[in-house]
C-alpha cells in the first residue's frame, strides 16, 4: 500500500518536473494562430475589414471579434483557407467591406501632382516616393492597390489601373466543360 | 555490339506522318520585309535591347543584350533598319503580345566584320567556352529554350557521367531534327565534341528514334574512327515521348532522374542534335544564333517542307512560301504538345520547331464524365495517376494536387490522347500549374508587403520616440539656459558691486589723505575756495550716484 503510494507520488513529481522544465524550454513566443492568420491575408492593408491593417485584423479573427469574411482583396480564395485553418465553414463575402475585384495598381499623374506628401503619408506600405514640393511617384511593384492614398490627394491625381498581364503571369484557364459541369450541377 | 536499352512507362505508338515533309532538300527561306524579333526567345528573363529605332543594324549583330544570368543576347538575322521596339504578338498560347524589336531588311545581308577564326577550344577553359557558347545567343532548340550554357556547367559539385544528344524527335509530323542530321552531321558531332569538352566528360551517347534511319547512318558514317570509341549514335524504339528529357535519359541509361530533380542529379546532361550543331557554328565558325531548321507541314500546305529560318520570320511569309491554301488552323509546335497559333502575323523564334496547318479546324469533342477506366494511368510516362490529378484540378484543391506530383507532368498530352471520354486533362494541369505559379507569386508579393508595412510601423513608432526623446532634451536645455542665466546676472551684480566698493574706496583716500598741500601754510580765504570745491564736488558726485543707480534700476528691469 504505503510502496504504491510511493512510487505513485514519485512518478507525478518526475513528470510534474518534466512537463515544467518542457513549458519553459518549449516556450513559444506570440501567439501563432495569429501568424498563422496572418500569414493568409493579402497584406494588402487596406483598412476595408474596418482594422487598421491586416494584423489587426488577424489578431481580431484569432480573438473571435470579427469574422473571416471581412477581406474584399482576399476574396473567396482567403475566405476559403481562413476556413480551412481555423476549422470553420465558409461563408461569403461580408459585401458590407466591399467587393473582390482584379489586381490594380495606382499611377500618379506626374503633370498635374503638386507634391504635397499627403499621399505618402498615406501609403502602408511605403511605395509612393516623393519630397515636399516635387513630384510624386508610385513604386509599383511595392503598391498593394489599397487605395488610401486617392482620398487625402488633393488634386485628384491619383488613378487606379489593373494590373496588366504578362507572359510570366497569364494563367491557363480553366477547361470549359459543359457537359461534365451540368452533371455536376 | 549493341547497348543495352531500357523502357519508359506507358508512351504511345502514333502514326509519325513524317515522310511528307522529308522529300524536298531543305533550302534557305526568303527574308521578308520585316523581322519581328522577341526579347524573350528563351526561359528565363528578357534580353534588353541596345538599339534604337533609326539605327542600322548588320546581320550577326548583337541587338539586345542578356539581362540576367539566365538570359542570351538577341542578334540581328540580317541586315536593315531598326525601325520599331513595341509589343507585337509572339508565339504563346495566350496569344499575347511582348516587346519585339522589328528590322525593316534591306535585303543585302550584309554581315558585322567580326574574327572568323575557328576558336580552338581544346585549349580553352569550360567557362570561356561557355561564355562564347552564350555570347551566340544558344538556347535549347528542342522545344523548351533554357539557356545552354547553364545546362554545360554542372556546378562543382556534381558529377557528370554521360552527355546525351538528343535526336528522338518523337512528336508526329516533325522533322527538322531528322532533316538536320541528314544534311549536317559532321556539324552535330563537332558540337557534340565542343560540349564534351566543356562538361569535361567522356562517354557521349547520340540518341534516335528508330524510324529515322537516315538520319542514324549519316551520324554514323560522320563519325571518325577515334571517336567511335566514346561516341556511341545508338536507335531506341519509336515510342511518343521518347524525346521527353526524363525518358530518353531512361530508356538509354535506365537511370530516373528523381521528382523535382534535375538529369544532372544522375549525371547525365541532355541537350538537343540542334543545339549541338548551333554550337559546333558559334565556336568553329563563329556565327551566332540566327536562324534553324523549321518544319511546314499538315494538309494546308501543298509542299510541306523544312526550311532554314531567319528568326523573326513571320509564320503567313513561311506558309506562303509553302504554298499554303485554306490554312484554317496552324499550330506551332507538334500536334501533341504545341499551340494554336491566334494570328499568322507571329514571327518563329529559337525555340520554334514545326508549323503544322489544317484544312479544317479542330474542335475538341465534347467531354464525357471520367469512368475511372485508368487509361491515362498506364499511358503516363511519367508514372503520375492522371485522374487523381484531374479531381483535384477541377476542384482547385491545389494543395492535394501537388502531393500527386503535379509538377513532374511533362504536359506530353498521352492521358489526354487515350481517354475515352475526351477530358482535356492536360489543360487541367496546365491551369493547376499556372494557378499554383501566381499563389506563390502572390505569397511573395504579400510577404513583401507586410514586411513593409511592418517597417513602416516600426519607424512611425521611432519616429513618435526620437520626437518625444528630442522635445524632452530641448525642454531641458531651455531648463539649464535659464538656470545659467540668474547666475550670470549674480556674477555681474557682484562684479558691479565690487567695482563701486573700488570706487568708493579709492575716494574716500582721495578724501582722507589726497591732499597736496600743508592746510597750515593755506589763507583762510584760500581754505575757504577748497571748501567750496570740495562741496561741489561731494555735490557732482551724488549726483552721479544718483545717475549710476537709476540705470542700474533700468537695466535690472529690462
Amino acid at each position: 500500500m504505503l510502496e504504491a503510494i510511493l512510487v505513485i507520488t514519485v512518478l507525478a513529481v518526475l513528470f510534474g518536473l518534466l512537463l515544467g522544465f518542457a513549458s519553459v524550454r518549449f516556450k513559444v513566443e506570440g501567439d501563432p494562430v495569429v501568424d498563422q492568420i496572418d500569414a493568409l491575408l493579402p497584406q494588402t492593408q487596406c483598412g476595408q475589414c474596418t482594422y487598421p491593417g491586416c494584423r489587426p485584423y488577424a489578431e481580431a479573427i484569432a480573438k473571435g471579434e470579427a469574422d473571416i469574411n471581412q477581406c474584399p482583396p482576399g476574396g473567396e480564395a482567403t475566405i476559403h483557407a481562413l476556413a480551412d485553418l481555423l476549422g470553420v465553414d465558409p461563408k461569403p463575402l461580408n459585401e458590407e467591406h466591399g467587393v473582390h475585384s482584379e489586381k490594380t495598381v495606382v499611377v500618379i499623374d506626374e503633370q498635374v501632382c503638386i507634391g504635397c506628401t499627403l499621399c505618402i503619408q498615406a501609403c502602408p506600405v511605403d511605395a509612393i516616393l516623393g519630397a515636399a514640393k516635387q513630384m510624386h511617384t508610385v513604386i509599383s511593384s511595392e503598391c498593394t492597390g489599397c487605395d488610401l492614398c486617392i482620398p487625402p490627394c488633393p488634386v485628384d491625381c491619383i488613378h487606379v489601373v489593373p494590373v496588366k498581364d504578362t507572359l510570366q503571369t497569364w494563367k491557363w484557364p480553366y477547361p470549359e466543360n459543359p457537359v461534365e459541369s451540368e452533371e455536376v450541377s | 555490339m549493341k547497348p543495352r536499352l531500357w523502357h519508359f512507362h506507358g508512351g504511345l505508338k502514333l502514326e509519325g506522318h513524317k515522310a511528307m515533309s522529308m522529300h524536298e532538300a531543305v533550302v534557305q527561306a526568303d527574308i521578308p520585309r520585316r523581322l519581328v524579333l522577341p526579347l524573350q526567345q528563351h526561359i528565363g528573363e528578357p534580353a534588353e535591347p541596345i538599339v534604337e529605332i533609326g539605327d542600322s543594324v548588320l546581320k550577326n549583330q548583337v541587338i539586345a543584350q542578356a539581362s540576367d544570368y539566365v538570359s542570351v543576347p538577341v542578334h540581328a538575322p540580317t541586315s536593315g533598319t531598326v525601325i520599331s521596339i513595341e509589343d507585337h504578338p509572339v508565339p504563346h498560347p495566350s496569344g499575347m503580345s511582348a516587346a519585339c524589336i522589328i528590322i525593316e531588311t534591306d535585303g543585302k545581308d550584309i554581315a558585322i566584320e567580326t574574327n572568323t577564326t575557328p576558336v580552338d577550344y581544346k585549349n580553352l577553359e569550360a567557362s570561356a567556352l561557355r561564355n562564347l557558347i552564350r555570347e551566340a545567343g544558344i538556347v535549347g532548340l528542342g522545344g523548351a529554350g533554357f539557356p545552354s550554357f547553364i545546362k554545360l556547367n554542372p556546378g562543382p559539385d556534381a558529377r557528370v557521367e554521360t552527355l546525351i544528344l538528343n535526336g528522338a524527335e518523337c512528336e508526329p509530323y516533325i522533322t527538322c531534327d531528322a532533316m538536320l542530321m541528314q544534311d549536317s552531321p559532321r556539324k552535330i558531332i563537332d558540337g557534340l565534341l565542343i560540349m564534351r569538352h566543356a562538361l569535361n566528360i567522356d562517354k557521349c551517347i547520340i540518341a534516335i528514334e528508330d524510324n529515322k534511319k537516315a538520319a542514324h547512318t549519316m551520324l554514323v558514317n560522320a563519325l571518325r574512327e577515334d571517336e567511335t570509341s566514346f561516341i556511341n549514335v545508338i536507335q531506341i524504339p519509336t515510342l511518343y515521348p521518347a524525346g521527353g528529357e526524363k525518358q530518353i535519359i531512361k530508356v538509354v541509361t535506365g537511370k530516373e532522374v528523381p521528382s523535382h530533380g534535375l538529369p544532372i542529379d544522375v549525371g547525365v546532361v541532355c541537350h538537343n542534335v540542334g543545339t549541338a550543331a548551333a554550337v559546333a557554328d558559334a565556336i568553329l565558325n563563329r556565327q551566332p544564333l540566327i536562324e534553324r531548321y523549321i518544319t511546314v507541314t499538315g494538309d494546308a500546305v501543298k509542299q510541306p517542307r523544312n526550311l532554314r529560318v531567319r528568326f523573326g520570320t513571320s509564320v503567313e511569309s513561311l506558309l506562303k512560301q509553302c504554298e499554303g491554301y485554306d490554312v484554317q488552323q496552324c499550330i506551332m509546335g507538334g500536334p501533341m504538345m504545341g499551340f494554336e497559333l491566334t494570328s499568322q502575323s507571329i514571327p518563329v523564334i529559337k525555340t520554334t520547331n514545326c508549323l503544322l496547318t489544317s484544312r479544317k479546324k479542330y474542335h475538341a469533342p465534347t467531354s464525357m464524365p471520367c469512368i475511372r477506366c485508368g487509361e491515362c494511368a498506364k499511358a503516363c510516362p511519367a508514372q503520375l495517376l492522371p485522374q487523381q490529378l484531374y479531381w483535384y484540378a477541377r476542384a482547385k484543391d491545389f494543395d492535394k494536387i501537388q502531393d500527386y506530383n503535379l509538377f513532374d507532368c511533362i504536359e506530353c498530352g498521352c492521358c489526354a490522347y487515350v481517354c475515352p471520354s475526351h477530358i482535356p486533362l492536360v489543360q487541367y494541369y496546365r491551369f493547376a500549374k499556372t494557378e499554383i505559379w501566381a499563389m506563390e507569386r502572390d505569397k511573395q508579393k504579400s510577404d513583401i508587403a507586410r514586411e513593409r508595412h511592418e517597417f513602416r510601423l516600426y519607424r512611425m513608432e521611432r519616429k513618435k520616440v526620437e520626437d518625444e526623446e528630442r522635445k524632452r532634451r530641448k525642454k531641458a536645455l531651455l531648463k539649464a539656459a535659464a538656470g545659467d542665466k540668474t547666475t550670470e546676472d549674480d556674477k555681474k551684480k557682484a562684479a558691479i558691486e565690487a567695482a563701486l566698493a573700488r570706487v568708493k574706496a579709492k575716494r574716500e583716500q582721495q578724501n582722507s589723505q589726497a591732499k597736496n598741500v600743508n592746510e597750515e601754510e593755506l589763507t583762510e580765504a584760500q581754505k575757504k575756495a577748497i571748501a567750496e570745491v570740495e562741496e561741489r564736488r561731494i555735490k557732482a558726485r551724488e549726483k552721479q550716484q544718483i545717475k549710476i543707480e537709476e540705470n542700474k534700476e533700468e537695466s535690472g528691469s529690462s
